[in-house]
């Protein structure tokens, strides 16, 4: 059927994807399409991106689940940070799933089960020259379940476990390894066969409408198609394979397409097999992000190849004879939480002059403690002056800096996400991207930067 | 307004300023022993003749066994003060006031910066813990000052060429007069070409558009006014000394531009009111004024009433500001040709008008000077702290 799913089972809210707008050049020696993340972006900033454009405001979802290949932190949950940015209630609970694709299923599995946002992102690195560097793609996506109109229903889950040595990486590293392709192909192909069948079969179809496999096994994307078919499209990962963001973005390209009343399948063949087996209803044409994947897929920007080496730490480039920067401290990002990662500034009620960051005097009519909460991190801006800085410590100079004034009141200075110097003019409109300024003493700075729009 | 001021109670009756520079053979004990001893013998005065001190420093040590450590002051009262680029002048400021009160007879203001030792370029800042999210933890200083430019060429629909040649017009004159000066950093004349063609290191900056950085140290001795001609016979007067530090209103206000400093705005004004000035471009005979980067330059004729708002870089085009024109501004070479050991550079600029009206100024000498004037300003646009003083020949 089609129509707004039944009143208490959890369905499918809402979707959001994202992509760096980085591409490898082709100095590289890669050709075709390698999605890469921006020397300030990782597993958090990313997911905050895909996330930020699906959870409606003023309606928290249940729970926030968060997976990655790639996790900024260890002892230390990311999800905090991708909640916080999100702006979430405290009772909001929010966990991280570390480890592989599997991690992705889990997190739905358990939205599925009683609601909740599932947020899948990854910074994949290859070693330079390899198959993973070349095939790969850096990127996120988000999944919002819970009760009410939804999108798509939920026709059934699936999985297949299997220890296998196919694809694997030692902790401590950031590339990986793999087997011969063909040995994790042949071990792959029979369960995700299976758990079609058995998704199917338990929906009472005898194919999907729309069919993607997603894998590390580039034998398996190879043959996604031929693996399981789908009736109006098939196919595998948009981007190369993208980690744990890989099924989530396989499945958000379909949704960009997908009619109302069509089933789609999605499957990751990863240390096994999970599937996910979704049918669309007729508000998915009215819930679709502004950006589809397609169109951002589009709208890349190739960047050197030595840039990219040094961006993921592969090749060490002389930095200007500047000291670095201190970590962030404790307590103080503590206090000032809402402004960090919230970009919360506040207004003064006397007056209406608005403060970013916050300040407990206003600037303009000097009242004192007469302040009420204002989030900017939605707002737009334009470039009132800007700079570029070629002495400043960045990991990727020049630093370009802009003064941003807000539609709506309020004035900070920001630097500028994914800046290309001749884009940036006074008057340039911005909006704001969550970035990780730099990172000292093995702490990650969060912050929000300007993107020119 | 507000300040009373204390014109014509203390006398700087003695100075001292060291060679600025890449000092690598000297440390700062090194450097403050050369400073306070041309100071001593300036004013005729041993070390225990003075009742107390006062120390800027913004980094190159804490309190005031900086100080006391290395000349082996015995028990003598030594404060240490730090007001960003300001700090030198902030010694001298608090070391007039406390002769001023009555508290001390004979008070030494020191200043001292050791920036080479670092290894880094530029000026270190050494600030608290923090949340890490203030732009002024990544923009650096020539990237904050290189926000004037395009803002006041917008704002006055200046041409960018007439700005720039009017950025470099500052840097050269800065040059030309630093290359008459023994103790300055850069004693060559630069070629508008060379300025032009530097490297560029913020926006439309330069490395000739930036001060230099550099190790420096000056002291200044100062007397009851009515002592002064105990030491000397060529005394000279504090006028006024102003300071203002701002709310930082401009970085948070969408009304600010980013063509003027209304601190330095404040400043003047009180320091004018306190001298009894009423018109500084015909009463002073020379401003030593904060040039880090040339459109601060530029954009200070402004504030501190030396041009009309929109006009000062046709004025210094015209070389009004030249050592031989209308107001000399930097006559010793300025921050540019000095650099900017942070804490010694406001007593450096009151070092060139202490020589300046006695007559010891050598070939930079100006004619029959009476009135002078320096300042510093500490920060960057949009907030910051801005001292003005004024000093005089002729006890009033």
């Amino acid at each position: 059927m089609s129509g707004a799913s039944m009143g208490g089972a959890i369905g499918l809210l809402g979707y959001g994807a994202y992509l760096p707008s980085y591409r490898l050049g082709s100095d590289s020696g890669v050709r075709g399409t390698r999605v890469v993340a921006s020397f300030d972006e990782d597993a958090t900033t990313m997911a905050v991106e895909a996330a930020r454009t699906v959870v409606p405001e003023g309606a928290a979802p249940g729970a926030l689940w968060w997976a990655s290949s790639s996790p900024p932190y260890l002892d230390k949950t990311n999800a905090s940070a991708v909640h916080a940015a999100l702006r979430l209630p405290s009772v909001v609970p929010a966990a991280d799933l570390v480890g592989s694709a599997r991690s992705t299923f889990a997190a739905t599995r358990a939205a599925l089960a009683s609601g909740g946002l599932v947020v899948a992102a990854d910074v994949r690195i290859g070693k330079p020259g390899s198959a993973d560097e070349k095939a790969g793609g850096d990127g996120a996506a988000a999944l919002l379940f819970g009760e009410g109109d939804a999108i798509a229903e939920v026709l059934g889950v699936a999985s297949e476990t299997l220890e296998v040595l196919d694809r694997w990486r030692d902790p401590q590293r950031t590339t990986g390894e793999q087997w011969e392709e063909r040995f994790g192909f042949e071990q792959y192909a029979d369960l995700v066969r299976g758990v079609a069948a058995r998704l199917l079969d338990g929906a009472g179809l005898a194919e999907a409408d729309h069919v993607v496999v997603t894998s590390g096994n580039s034998g398996i994307t190879k043959r996604a198609g031929a693996l399981v078919k789908g009736a109006l499209s098939s196919g595998a990962s948009p981007i190369g394979f993208s980690g744990a963001a890989d099924p989530l973005l396989g499945l958000a390209a379909v949704l960009d397409v997908a009619g109302p009343g069509e089933t789609v399948l999605v499957l990751s063949a990863v240390d096994g097999c999970d599937g996910l087996l979704l049918r669309t209803t007729d508000l998915l044409a009215g819930r679709r992000p502004t950006r589809s994947v397609a169109d951002q897929l589009g709208a890349g920007r190739a960047i050197p190849y030595p840039t990219y080496l040094s961006w993921r730490g592969l090749l060490e480039r002389e930095l200007p004879r500047r000291p670095e920067p201190d970590r962030p401290a404790g307590p103080p990002s503590a206090r000032a939480g809402a402004w960090k990662f919230g970009f919360a500034g506040t207004r003064c009620v006397e007056c209406g002059f608005v403060h970013v960051p916050p300040l407990r005097v206003c600037r303009s009519c000097s009242a004192v403690d007469a302040m009420e909460d204002l989030s900017l991190a939605d707002h737009t801006g334009t470039v009132a002056t800007f700079t570029i800085d070629r002495l400043a410590f960045s990991p990727s100079p020049p630093v370009i800096d802009v003064v941003v004034d807000f539609e709506g009141g309020g004035r900070t200075t920001l630097e500028v996400a994914d800046a290309d110097p001749d884009r940036v003019a006074v008057g340039s409109e911005v909006s704001l991207v969550f970035r990780r300024l730099f990172t000292a003493g093995a702490v990650h700075n969060y912050f929000w930067k300007a993107r020119v729009r | 307004m507000a300040s009373k001021g204390i014109k014509d109670a203390v006398a700087i009756v003695g100075m001292g300023c060291t060679r600025f520079g890449e000092r690598w053979e000297s440390s700062t004990d090194d450097l403050l022993l050369e400073a306070v001893g041309e100071a001593l013998g300036s004013a005729g005065v041993q070390r225990d003749d003075v009742d107390a001190w006062w120390l800027g420093t913004l980094g190159s040590g804490q309190s005031g066994l900086t100080l006391s450590r290395p000349l082996g002051i015995d028990y003598k009262p030594v404060t240490r003060v730090e007001n960003y680029c300001a700090t030198g002048s902030e010694s001298f400021r608090n070391a007039c006031y406390a002769v001023a009160s009555g508290a001390y007879d004979r008070v030494m203001a020191v200043g001292v910066e050791k920036l080479k030792d670092s290894g880094f370029s530029g000026l270190l800042r050494a600030d608290p813990p923090s949340d890490g999210t203030a732009a002024e933890l990544s923009l650096t200083a020539p990237a904050a000052f290189s926000l004037l430019d395009p803002a006041y060429t917008a704002k006055y629909g200046v041409d960018p060429v007439a700005m720039r040649e009017a950025m470099t017009h500052v840097a050269w004159k800065n040059h030309v007069n630093g290359a008459r000066n023994p103790k300055a950093q850069f004693r060559k004349e630069v070629s508008r070409e060379t300025i032009e063609g530097a490297p560029k290191v913020a926006g439309r900056l330069g490395i000739f558009d930036c001060s230099g950085v550099s190790d420096g140290a000056a002291a200044a001795m100062i007397v009851r006014a009515e002592d002064a001609y105990d030491y000397t016979d060529r005394p000279i007067f504090v006028k006024a000394l102003a300071l203002a530090s701002g709310p930082m209103r401009g970085g948070l206000d969408p009304a600010y531009d980013f063509t003027s400093f209304p601190e330095v705005v404040h400043s003047a004004a009180d320091a004018y009111a306190q001298a009894g000035i009423t018109d500084p471009r015909s009463e002073l005979s020379l401003a030593e004024v904060h040039d880090c980067f040339t459109p601060t330059e530029i954009v200070l004729m402004e504030d501190l009433g030396f041009a009309d708002r929109g006009q000062a870089w046709k004025d210094v085009l015209a070389g009004e500001f030249d050592a031989d024109g209308r107001l000399a501004v930097n006559v010793d070479g300025g921050l540019k040709s000095f650099g900017h050991p942070v804490g010694a550079s406001g007593l450096r600029m009151l070092y060139e008008a202490f020589l300046q009206l006695r007559g010891d100024a050598g070939e930079r000498q100006l004619a029959d000077p009476r009135l002078a004037l320096t300042h510093n300003l500490g920060g960057r646009p949009g907030g910051c702290v801005s001292f003005v003083s004024v000093v005089g020949n002729e006890r009033g």
